[in-house]
């Protein structure tokens, strides 16, 4: 117990950090992986590659190595500066909207494709017929697989620790520096880690109802 | 033909019967090595009824589908009103807006009330406010008979209610011209019916409808012109009168003899 609360407030900076990480990518990952995994099943085949491109370059590389990338090979070239934190929001929001992305288009082909050609059948263009007739069918589907990369992504953003980013994950470094035994620290920060992530199930299974009830 | 005087009820037709609106000139079409279509030719004209009719893996469905480009094809030509099918994209989705489809599995919009899958496309397409369509829609709805089930989810309904309710669906656009692939062949028997008449009421309204069917009834009561397809070909074009009690081919002679007999 003394050692959280005598290091109370590196714990919550490391906190605040992991969440702020978590909800501004989470965010981002969604918007990108909603576009994404559209543009794979679009009509055009400029965008079904262009998706499929993206997808299999992005997920294929290890989330380490593209935060090096955007940690150390991105200030190289002398563009925006961009500050530690709001990179590896960059690389954690791509990364994992490759995720979303898949995790939708698994969603959309639970959806009977006569639901998609109803829907253009009365004129409604491609975005449209998406928005208002495929993802409302499909979000109750992917509810469960979407979950889980958002759980995933809220333990990835502890790879961000290894680039400067004072979250959760750097906080048994710090506090090895104040003298503190690790075990203990990683305890109680796996601990934090397992309430929030058991915030995610619950907001998971009140999701999982409130669609249900839709059909 | 004659002209018409005014404009049907459900149709936006403000000009003469008789003129070409789906033209069908050279196409074919590939599934791989199977060639479906073979050198489609085919007018339907303002007003016109005609039933497609054919053995399953005759092309039918595909050629009705290919009318507003569910389906591609692979050459000739497929022009409504005058206007070439484009490719995919905004022009695209506004030609499909004025050429109805119904399905033969429905297809209602599964997450949404019978209402809003009647208003959904006069609200978002053809910018109507809520009011307006629903007005219409319950208008449409009361037509085929389902007005005291527009607040259900289509899965509360039988067969016929749905198919019912997607013909309202396709009503609520003005369109030009209905497909319709086979709107019978999922249902119970007893619920064929009450398709058929909305159908037939329709015909007779003055709508422009391709109907592919075997609903020999519904060629003989409301159809001008039957044309009968067998491996990807036209065979025969001609009146349901003639098609049904002196067909010329004995490709046509051995379906009908099939069908009279099951």
């Amino acid at each position: 117990m003394d050692t959280l609360f005598n290091n109370l407030d590196l714990f919550a900076l490391g906190f605040q950090n992991t969440l702020l990480l978590f909800a501004v990518s989470a965010v981002f990952a969604l918007g990108i992986g909603i576009v994404v995994g559209a543009m794979r099943v679009s009509p055009v085949p400029v965008m079904r590659a262009f998706g499929t491109l993206y997808v299999n370059l992005v997920r294929n590389t290890p989330l380490t190595l593209l935060m090096f990338f955007f940690a150390f090979g991105y200030p190289k070239l002398h563009l925006v500066q961009l500050p530690y934190t709001t990179l590896a929001i960059i690389a954690l929001s791509i990364y994992t909207a490759t995720y979303v992305a898949e995790v939708l288009r698994s969603g959309f082909n639970t959806v009977p494709t006569g639901q998609a050609e109803a829907a253009r059948a009365i004129g409604l263009p491609f975005a449209q017929t998406m928005t208002l007739v495929i993802m409302p069918q499909a979000f109750r589907a992917v509810i469960p697989p979407m979950m889980s990369v958002f759980i995933a992504l809220l333990k990835n953003t502890t790879v961000a620790a290894g680039f400067s980013v004072a979250e959760a994950g750097a906080i048994r470094a710090n506090l090895s520096e104040r003298g503190e035994p690790a075990i203990v620290v990683l305890l109680w920060v796996a601990l934090f880690f397992v309430i929030l992530v058991g915030v995610l199930s619950v907001l998971q299974r009140y999701l999982e109802r409130r669609w249900k009830v839709l059909r | 033909m004659e002209p018409t005087e005014s404009a049907p009820a459900t149709s936006n037709i403000t000009v003469r019967r008789g003129e070409p609106l789906v033209v069908v000139k050279d196409v074919n079409k590939n599934f791989g090595d199977l060639h479906v279509l073979k050198n489609i030719n085919t007018v339907v004209t303002r007003g016109e009824v005609v039933v497609v009719i054919g053995p399953s893996g005759s092309g039918k469905s595909t050629l009705c589908r290919a009318i507003n480009r569910l389906e591609t094809i692979d050459s000739g030509s497929i022009t409504i009103d005058g206007q070439a099918l484009p490719a995919e994209g905004k022009a695209l989705a506004r030609l499909r807006a004025d050429v109805g489809m119904v399905f033969q599995s429905f297809n209602l919009f599964a997450h949404k009330t019978v209402l809003d899958n009647v208003t959904l496309g006069p609200i978002k397409v053809r910018g109507l406010s809520r009011a307006a369509a629903e007005e219409k829609a319950m208008a449409l709805l009361e037509r085929v008979g389902v007005a005291n089930q527009a607040h259900k989810m289509p899965a509360q309904l039988s067969g016929g209610q749905q198919q019912r309710v997607a013909i309202a669906r396709a009503l609520a656009m003005n369109p030009k011209v209905i497909l319709l692939d086979e709107p019978t062949s999922a249902l119970d028997p007893e619920m064929i019916n009450e398709v058929l008449e909305v159908m037939i009421d329709l015909a007779n309204d003055g709508m422009t409808m391709i109907v592919v069917t075997h609903e020999m009834g519904f060629a003989r009561k409301a159809a001008n012109r039957v044309i009968f397809m067998a491996d990807g070909e036209i065979i025969e074009e001609t009146t349901p009168e003639h098609f049904f009690t002196d067909p010329q081919t004995d490709r046509a002679k051995d379906f009908l003899s099939k069908l009279i007999t099951h």
